[in-house]
């Protein structure tokens, strides 16, 4: 099994969402995060104070899948979510050791 | 803690003596506020009659006096000095609170929020106890007496002089209208020292200031006794001798550009520099966390303006009407004027700077707003526009202080530019209203280089007498409560240190 995240614009949420569900992934979950890479961020001007502000909102997406279906799953993230611009976010795999279902107790691959 | 407690059964031990001693003295005069109501209703035709005396021009009653009743309120005259006061007290409760608090981070926003409406109502009590009597009665030319503390002697059917001869208000709604610029111009200074000190220490500064500097200053500048006064010019210049020091030299503040502004703006700037800068100052991240509610706070304090300016008026006559118009185009034209600076200079106007704009055109007009002409508040609108952008830019830079709200910037600077050109802008070869002559019932020729003189001595005196008090009031609060909060209480917001409350709770 592999957890598969991605940094995404915060718009491009629904869009993976749904390409996702397409493909059979069940089920996500989705935090506000901030960060940056290579995107540079702004500045705000308060009366006579400038503010840089270098972290950017990202939303940031986690799905657990079984192995047989990640390298799919990635590729639609990435479609889903590419602009072509700096900014686009990134996706990272982990290996995943053990999934649980809470309601029934089921686990490993029946579980996601 | 225990200093707070000790502080408040002094409060309300002297509020209790001084009650019951009024309260002897007055006794006797309960039969007599019967009596006086009856006297009311016996009146109410004959107030049709002297309506009637008094529409003829003052000329006739002076000469006459012993004929003429006494002058009785006019009922709208009355319901606008109402409604006039409300609408400070509305500057207060939630304007100020709100503007300010929008521009801190949320996690003082509650300190803010309480700072300014207790500082209100404390120094709302005290302008009842003893305030009005040391602001408003005959002593000498820099504070006034006790013959009214505790507002002995005052009743319903007390009445206060106008700019008028012969046209009188209540005296009570006089003493309302001048306890809310009492209590809002030291709620201006928090904002100097905003997010960092105790709430003891803000309180017992208050009222040292309060004390010491408001009300001297407020008798300076506008205690005399009334234009009835003057009907000849023996008699004139007796009553003046009598007035404050500032009113004697000759200084215009119609509405409290000296007494409000500029004595807060020093103080604030005192204030700043004496607490030193917050922590991470220059370094972190403060952004303001809410310019929405600032932008709501300084369009109800625009509202609440027209009622600290026009009100000022004291009466509901034209000379109102064109206090209005130069409260409203002033604004108008500074926010403009501030919105165009920051777009040329900074590529992007702001929200914060289209309402600090506004606010500035409100300060630079308060002095001017029952004197010059909507011409000349255009250009004053103007002008402020472009110098407190740069009192709250490049002057605050240079200075180096944290004056967290910018009330130097915008109050202090804003006050002495309006105190100036009130003298510039009063001329009637420049649209202004003149200066009247009481004793010939005219406007008087207009002599601006004495007049600009006239300016700066109220500026200066109250810039400089500010800035004394304050330094001393500020010292004595440290040196005994102690003015900063520890570093990690800092950090953590005085909302949950100071008030045990956060102010979002989602």
């Amino acid at each position: 099994m592999k957890m598969i995240t991605a940094i995404l614009r915060p718009y491009k949420l629904e869009d993976v969402r749904t390409a996702l569900d397409a493909i059979g992934v069940q089920g996500i979950t989705a935090t506000e995060v901030k960060g940056f890479g290579r995107q540079k961020g702004h500045t705000e001007l308060y009366r006579g104070s400038e503010y840089v502000v270098d972290f950017l909102p990202k939303v940031k997406l986690e799905a657990a899948v079984d192995e047989a279906l990640a390298a799919r799953a990635i590729e639609t993230i990435e479609s889903a979510a590419k602009t072509g611009k700096i900014g686009d976010g990134k996706i990272f795999v982990y290996d995943l050791e053990q999934v649980i279902r809470i309601r029934t107790g089921e686990a490993g691959k029946e579980a996601l | 803690m225990k200093n707070v407690l000790l502080f408040l059964a002094f409060c309300l031990s002297a509020l209790t003596l001084g009650s019951l001693a009024n309260a002897q003295t007055t006794a006797p005069a309960v039969p007599a506020v019967t009596a006086a109501s009856a006297a009311l209703t016996a009146t109410v035709p004959a107030v049709a009659d002297a309506k009637a005396a008094l529409a003829p021009q003052p000329v006739a009653a002076a000469t006459d006096a012993a004929a003429t009743p006494a002058p009785v309120p006019n009922k709208g005259d009355t319901a606008w000095m109402i409604v006039a006061t409300l609408l400070v007290v509305m500057m207060a409760a939630p304007g100020l609170g709100l503007f300010y608090g929008g521009m801190v981070r949320s996690k003082n926003m509650l300190s803010v929020l309480m700072q300014t409406l207790v500082v209100f109502c404390l120094l709302g009590v005290l302008w009842a106890i003893y305030g009005y009597s040391l602001a408003f009665t005959e002593g000498n030319a820099f504070i006034g007496g006790f013959s009214k503390l505790f507002l002995k002697g005052v009743t319903p059917d007390s009445v206060a002089a106008t700019f008028s001869k012969g046209v009188v208000i209540p005296e009570y709604i006089y003493f309302a209208f001048q306890l809310t610029f009492a209590a809002i111009t030291p709620a201006l200074i928090i904002g100097g020292f905003a997010e960092r000190v105790k709430f003891s220490a803000v309180l017992a500064f208050m009222v040292l200031w309060f004390t010491f500097s408001y009300l001297p200053i407020a008798h300076m500048v506008w205690y005399w006794s009334g234009p009835d006064a003057y009907t000849t010019q023996a008699a004139g210049d007796a009553a003046t001798a009598t007035a404050g020091f500032l009113f004697q030299k000759g200084a215009l503040d119609f509405a409290g550009g000296t007494v409000v502004h500029i004595n807060a703006g020093i103080a604030a700037m005192v204030g700043a520099i004496m607490v030193g800068k917050r922590v991470g100052w220059g370094r972190e991240h403060m952004a303001p966390h809410s310019l929405v509610m600032t932008m709501i706070g300084g369009s109800l304090l625009w509202v609440g303006w027209f009622g600290f300016n026009v009100g000022s008026n004291l009466e509901a006559t034209g000379t109102a009407t064109l206090v209005f118009v130069n409260t409203l185009l002033a604004t108008c034209s500074a926010a403009v004027a501030w919105s165009l600076l920051e777009a040329l200079l900074k590529e992007k106007p702001s929200m914060l700077g289209a309402v600090s704009g506004a606010i500035a055109g409100l300060v630079v007009i308060t002095p001017a707003c029952g004197y010059v002409g909507p011409m000349g508040s255009l250009i004053m609108g103007l002008l402020a526009g472009i110098i407190c952008y740069w009192g709250v830019n490049g002057l605050k830079r240079m200075i180096g202080m944290d004056d967290t709200l910018d009330v130097f910037g915008v109050h202090g600077v804003g006050g002495i530019l309006g105190a100036i050109l009130t003298g510039v802008f009063a001329a009637p070869s420049l649209g202004g209203t003149g200066v009247y002559d009481y004793v010939a019932n005219k406007v008087a020729d207009y002599d601006m280089g004495a007049q600009l003189v006239s300016q700066l001595w109220g500026a200066g005196t109250s810039a400089i007498w500010s800035a004394v008090v304050s330094i001393i009031a500020f010292k004595l609060v440290d040196l005994v409560i102690g003015l900063r909060v520890d570093t990690e209480v800092e950090r953590e917001g005085l909302d949950i240190s100071a008030h045990g409350e956060s102010a979002y709770n989602h």
